[in-house]
């Protein structure tokens, strides 16, 4: 690796490999031996880079030019020009949408400049199946300073003293929960990792887990030494084959190094790690219903307590931390709990890792210090709002969280503030609308998928859900009554309040904080039966602006159920009862005549 | 013991550490009401999975409501049980339930005996909003010989799936599908026939609604009441006397013998016999089986296969079939006292009215619903005649008593038909837990030793614990007794006996916690085991109260073995009172 002069990052992330990356990563590999430059040249699939809008991506090191939206073919452009005669390849360079200027390099990149990468530290710069490359970039150093210069209790407390809160979505601080695992006294005791990601959306788990395995490894087994125990499980859902693929390696690897199994680098702790699989049900990412999945059992949730900190896998003390949490662990050891703490607000430490989507210009993987605000996100990060829109709201928390509109912008992002606003954390998915979003399309979408991934365990949850999503349906088709209101409200605090786990008590969030954020859309909707983003089809009318109309007759003869009338020269009316609302007219309309209202 | 105080609706407590706040409240006299909960206090058994949210309180300092079965006290806590947030939410979560749920009361087999019915009449609901707009989760039926599973109606309460997979081992049932469409099934939504279903009943006696129901015999039984060329008669079980009462209004484990026999009577049966009878029939082959091969053990005969099991529990003979193939030679092979009745009733006493066996039709009575299975066996059938046409339960006796507008509480005391009708008290205690063994012992002792048994009353083989030992002298040869009830206790004895770990001469299993007193077919105990102790209590009331209390000193058996039988185990014994075991682990079948 010393030996080569260059290397080529092809991002192995999903997004890009499921544009072809592997074929231009096969590619680079026969151009490169065609030029003779294999012992020169080397290249590496890596975790995702973040630039998913972007992808499939490549990037030169060490100068870290990066291209983007690399198709195959192009790899012989980048072998002939860039490493060859050394002249960068524009047309595969970024061009930023706001100034149009050619960005060459990943320090300039506008949706990079305010992130700062802790948990994806080696995302996208080490190749992942090499176990060398990870410990070059420090992989396993804290582990080895952990056991050979510190006592569990003082791993515990830097963890503490660090503020670190799991990255999860609940939001219970690490070091706490490592601690009350280490007091259950107990012949055995399991580290688990949830990496059962399943908020629609988020990626940033299996980011890791690709990218930078070892990171998750090495934490885990931390943990493991600071709660006393000698087994780790990685709970992942089996739709992550990539990830599934790297961590098997990773382990692999790790046992050949002497970094996990028995007697870890001659020091007498001995700790190993299985992987478990999930089928994808969402509840599983529930802690109780997580561990019961790996017990064999059906994946539904317990009434806590007890916690699993007393009574986990097997009836034995387990702690289970998600793999962003886990891959804060080893920078904190190295860099103290001092530098982490320095990060973030008062109650929100670090850094967090969210999954930006929905109408934004720059959709991906972005990383940032909590306590950044939601503009800053969306504007600086994000590039704004697509095709100049205007910002409307930001979905955080997934499903299950609520939604941030427009005087959230300035307010930092951080648990307790997003709690205070009526959502969440979650695990860190974003999702940004706009004016043409219809808040309770929106809030039923959301419900679409809390009903489907309810296990069925508890009847406010599993009937509870179902029932307020026939209502929200109910409304956008025109339905409904103002009372529905009063009804979609008792409904959702009830659910939020008497659900088993988290999933039911959260689900109800989306409706509850666009009905408080966004009352006047429920209204139209119930009221006056219109919808105020025009999205409800429902609602829609379609209507002949007699000013406009011209009665050339276009719009009668393409209606396909004829529910257009007029004479020729004079203004034609649509009836509402026949028509179908295909939009056939608005297109074939050469006056603008045509409009929904 | 360690004690924690709390507050319970500003009322102070102090309870045991490890206390639900339900408990604790109920302690205090407040009784929150609950759902899915259930709790068979001395059997052991309790079903928690605070899955219906009805139980819900408000715990001081807690974001959300706290689920009071499952909740255990804290130090501290101020607890409160009906506030308005508490009574809004109960409400709304009990119309979530309702709107689920079919609304055909008027022909439920439940109605008036539901726990969902009354709850909502609890509560108080007299609408469900929105029902209008809201969807039906719905199933398909499963109609197997013993139970009947409409999950239309299930709650998710889990009870049935707590008994079979927890309390029997039987693994029948589980939670299937997610979400709106999560239900109770044999796994790959099987018809419970494909299943590992014992039939044993006790997923029926705990729904709390009509989910899960008997097959009702009912009606057959009374078209062969009304065919004037049958002649019919009828058996009862031991324990159907002592619960039959409580579908009646009275308290539990008070004695209908009498009154049952007139009832019966009443409603058209040509002879009504007892069960009973047959028990000490059963008693004479097995107990002559146990001495043969006690005997042949003690004279170093190693095919001697010790212990004898016993096999008068049909959801227990389907249990070991399925689970325990490898030891299907150990169970005696003396028939239960249901199908050795009809055996003679098709012979013998078919005889002896001179009719054909194809004119007389036998219906038991019987507190299981396994035995409706085990009369359809085709090894209890001659040409395609049944040996019992129909078993109907302790539940669908009292069903079709009201049916007949027969007031049972004010009946006179009525005495059972010759010969087939008369027993002692050795049959009489097959109802309950340790009662055939003790059955067993009384008569064994004395065929063995030859002598006269001093204290028939055998205390040590008696309780509901789960799994029992005892050692019985036979002057001077010390009797291992095992003694199981539950299949879940009965795997752990038979687990123990597999291994080489115990070591037992015989043991006695039945199927349902408490013995046939607990079986699937009785009135149902929701929730309360003291009735199940209450008519234990009866059980052995009846026998103390019976002159004869062993079964060979019944003079009708004696004189059955005379004119017909010749001796137990004869050859004709063997042909009409003994059978075989299959091994009957069923291939999993992909359609339903």
């Amino acid at each position: 690796m010393a030996k080569q002069k260059k290397q080529l990052l092809v991002c192995g992330g999903k997004s890009c490999s499921s544009h072809n990356s592997e074929v231009l990563y096969d590619n680079l590999c026969l151009e490169l031996e065609a030029n003779a430059l294999e012992n020169e040249v080397s290249v590496v699939r890596s975790g995702c880079f973040g630039l998913c809008h972007l992808g499939p991506v490549v990037m030169v090191m060490p100068e870290k030019v990066v291209y983007v939206k690399v198709n195959p073919d192009d790899t012989r452009d980048i072998i002939a020009e860039h490493l060859i005669k050394g002249r960068k390849v524009e047309r595969l360079l970024y061009h930023d949408p706001v100034s149009g200027k050619i960005i060459p390099e990943e320090k300039d990149f506008a949706p990079l400049k305010k992130q700062m990468r802790i948990v994806l530290r080696n995302c996208g710069i080490i190749d992942p199946e090499n176990i060398e490359e990870a410990i070059a970039h420090d992989a396993y150093e804290a582990l080895g300073r952990v056991l050979t210069e510190m006592k569990p209790a003082d791993v515990i407390r830097i963890i503490r003293d660090s503020g670190l809160r799991g990255r999860g979505g609940g939001g219970f601080p690490t070091g706490l929960k490592w601690e009350i695992a280490y007091n259950n006294k107990s012949d055995e005791k399991y580290v688990v990792c949830n990496a059962d990601e399943g908020d629609p959306g988020a990626f940033m788990d299996r980011s890791v887990l690709e990218g930078d395995p070892h990171a998750v490894l090495e934490a885990m087994a931390i943990c493991g030494y600071s709660i006393g125990a000698g087994k780790g499980l990685i709970y992942i859902r089996a739709e992550y084959p990539l990830a599934v693929a790297r961590l098997k390696t990773a382990i692999r690897q790790a046992r050949d190094y002497g970094l996990l199994g028995d007697d870890i680098m001659g020091t007498g702790f001995s700790f190993d790690i299985e992987i478990r699989y999930g089928a994808g049900a969402f509840v599983c990412g529930e802690e109780t219903a997580l561990i019961h999945s790996m017990e064999g059992l059906r994946g539904e949730p317990t009434v806590k307590p007890p916690f699993p900190a007393e009574s986990g896998f097997r009836g034995k003390p387990t702690n289970v931390n998600n793999v962003e949490t886990f891959a804060c662990i080893s920078p904190i050891i190295l860099k103290g709990a001092k530098w982490f703490s320095s990060i973030g607000t008062e109650k929100s430490k670090g850094t967090k890792v969210f999954a930006l989507a929905g109408k934004i210009n720059n959709v991906g993987l972005i990383e940032v210090p909590m306590g950044i605000t939601l503009r800053e996100v969306i504007y600086e990060i994000g590039g704004g709002i697509r095709n100049g829109k205007k910002f409307k709201a930001a979905q955080t928390g997934g499903p299950s969280g609520g939604c941030l509109t427009e005087k959230h912008l300035d307010t930092p992002i951080d648990f307790d503030n997003l709690l205070a606003a009526g959502s969440m954390m979650g695990s860190g998915g974003m999702i940004v609308m706009d004016e043409d979003d219809c808040m309770v399309s929106v809030a039923r979408f959301f419900l679409d998928f809390t009903v489907e991934e309810s296990c069925g365990k508890c009847s406010p949850c599993r009937i509870g859900n179902k029932r307020l999503h026939e209502l929200l349906d109910h409304i956008t088709k025109g339905k409904g009554v103002p009372a529905d209101l009063d009804r979609l409200m008792n409904m959702s605090m009830v659910i939020k309040d008497t659900s088993l786990c988290g999933l039911g008590q959260s689900s109800p969030n989306p409706v509850l904080s666009t009905l408080n954020n966004f009352r006047e859309e429920y209204e139209a909707h119930v009221t006056v039966k219109k919808c105020p983003a025009g999205q409800c089809r429902d609602l829609m009318e379609y209507f002949i602006i007699s000013e406009n109309c011209v009665g050339c007759t276009a719009c009668a003869r393409v209606c396909p159920v004829n529910a257009i009338t007029g004479e020729r020269k004079e203004t034609h009316t649509i009836n509402p009862s026949i028509c179908i609302k295909c939009g056939a007219c608005i297109e074939k309309c050469k006056f603008d005549a045509v409009i929904i209202r | 013991m360690e004690t924690i105080k709390l507050t319970i609706d500003n009322k102070k407590a102090e309870v045991p550490k490890g206390t639900t706040i339900h408990k604790a409240a109920r302690q205090m006299g407040i009784e929150i009401p609950t759902l899915c909960y259930m709790e068979l206090h001395d059997l052991n058994i309790e079903n928690k999975p605070a899955g219906c949210r009805i139980c819900m309180v408000e715990v001081e300092g807690r974001r959300n409501l706290a689920p009071s079965c499952a909740t255990r006290c804290e130090e501290g806590m101020v607890i409160k049980t009906h506030t308005t947030r508490v009574l809004n939410a109960r409400r709304t979560v009990m119309e979530f339930i309702l709107s689920d749920h079919p609304k055909d009361c008027l022909i439920c087999p439940k109605s008036g005996n539901c726990e969902l019915q009354a709850m909502a009449n609890k509560l108080g609901i007299r609408e469900i909003p929105g029902q209008e707009i809201a969807a039906m989760s719905t199933y398909r039926k499963d109609t197997s010989p013993s139970i009947i599973r409409d999950l239309d109606k299930c709650i998710l309460c889990r009870r049935c799936e707590m008994m079979c997979n927890d309390v029997q081992t039987v693994g029948a049932l589980s939670a299937v599908n997610r979400g709106f469409m999560a239900t109770v099934a044999p796994a790959f939504e099987q018809n419970l026939e494909y299943s590992s279903c014992t039939y044993c009943g006790q997923c029926v006696a705990v729904c709390p609604t009509g989910a899960l129901t008997e097959v009702d015999h009912t009606p057959e039984v009374l078209r062969a009441l009304a065919d004037p060329s049958k002649t019919v008669i009828v058996q009862t079980a031991p324990a159907v006397r002592a619960a039959l009462g409580e579908e009646f209004g009275m308290a539990p484990g008070t004695l209908v013998t009498g009154k049952m026999v007139s009832a019966l009577r009443a409603l058209g049966f040509d002879y009504v016999f007892d069960t009973d009878f047959a028990a000490d029939l059963t008693i004479m082959e097995e107990g002559t089986e146990l001495l043969g091969r006690l005997n042949r053990h003690l004279k170093g005969d190693t095919t001697a296969k010790l212990p004898i099991l016993t096999s008068c529990c049909p959801g227990w003979v389907n249990f070991f079939e399925y689970y325990y193939p490898d030891l299907k030679d150990i169970p005696s092979t003396a028939k239960s006292p249901q199908q050795m009745f009809g055996a003679i009733a098709k012979t013998y006493f078919a005889g002896k009215i001179k009719i054909n066996r194809k004119d007389l039709v036998v219906v038991s009575i019987m507190p299981c619903l396994a035995k409706k299975y085990e009369c359809q066996r085709d090894e209890f059938s001659t040409e395609n005649n049944r040996d019992v046409d129909f078993s109907i339960s302790t539940r669908e006796l009292a069903a079709f008593i009201k049916q007949a507008n027969i007031d049972l509480n004010n009946l006179e005391e009525g005495e059972f038909d010759a010969p087939l009708g008369e027993s002692t008290g050795a049959g009489v205690i097959f109802g309950t837990t340790g009662g055939v063994i003790e059955a067993a012992v009384r008569t064994a002792y004395e065929l063995q030793t030859g002598k006269k048994l001093e204290r028939l009353d055998f205390t040590e083989l008696r309780g509901l614990e789960g799994v029992r030992e005892a050692t019985i002298d036979f002057d001077g040869l010390p009797v291992r007794i095992g003694i199981a009830h539950g299949l879940g206790n009965a795997r752990k004895l038979l687990d123990d006996v597999r291994s080489g770990k115990s070591q037992f001469h015989a043991i006695e299993v039945m199927a349902c916690p408490g013995g046939c007193i607990g079986g699937g077919g009785q009135p149902l105990h929701h929730g309360n085991s003291e009735i199940i102790k209450a008519r234990a209590a009866a059980i052995y009331t009846e026998d103390r109260k019976k002159p004869l209390r062993k079964s060979h000193e019944n003079p009708f058996i004696i004189k059955l073995y005379e004119e017909f039988l010749e001796k137990p185990n004869s050859e004709k014994a063997h042909h009409l009172l003994h059978t075989h075991y299959f091994e009957r682990k069923k291939k999993i079948l992909v359609k339903p």
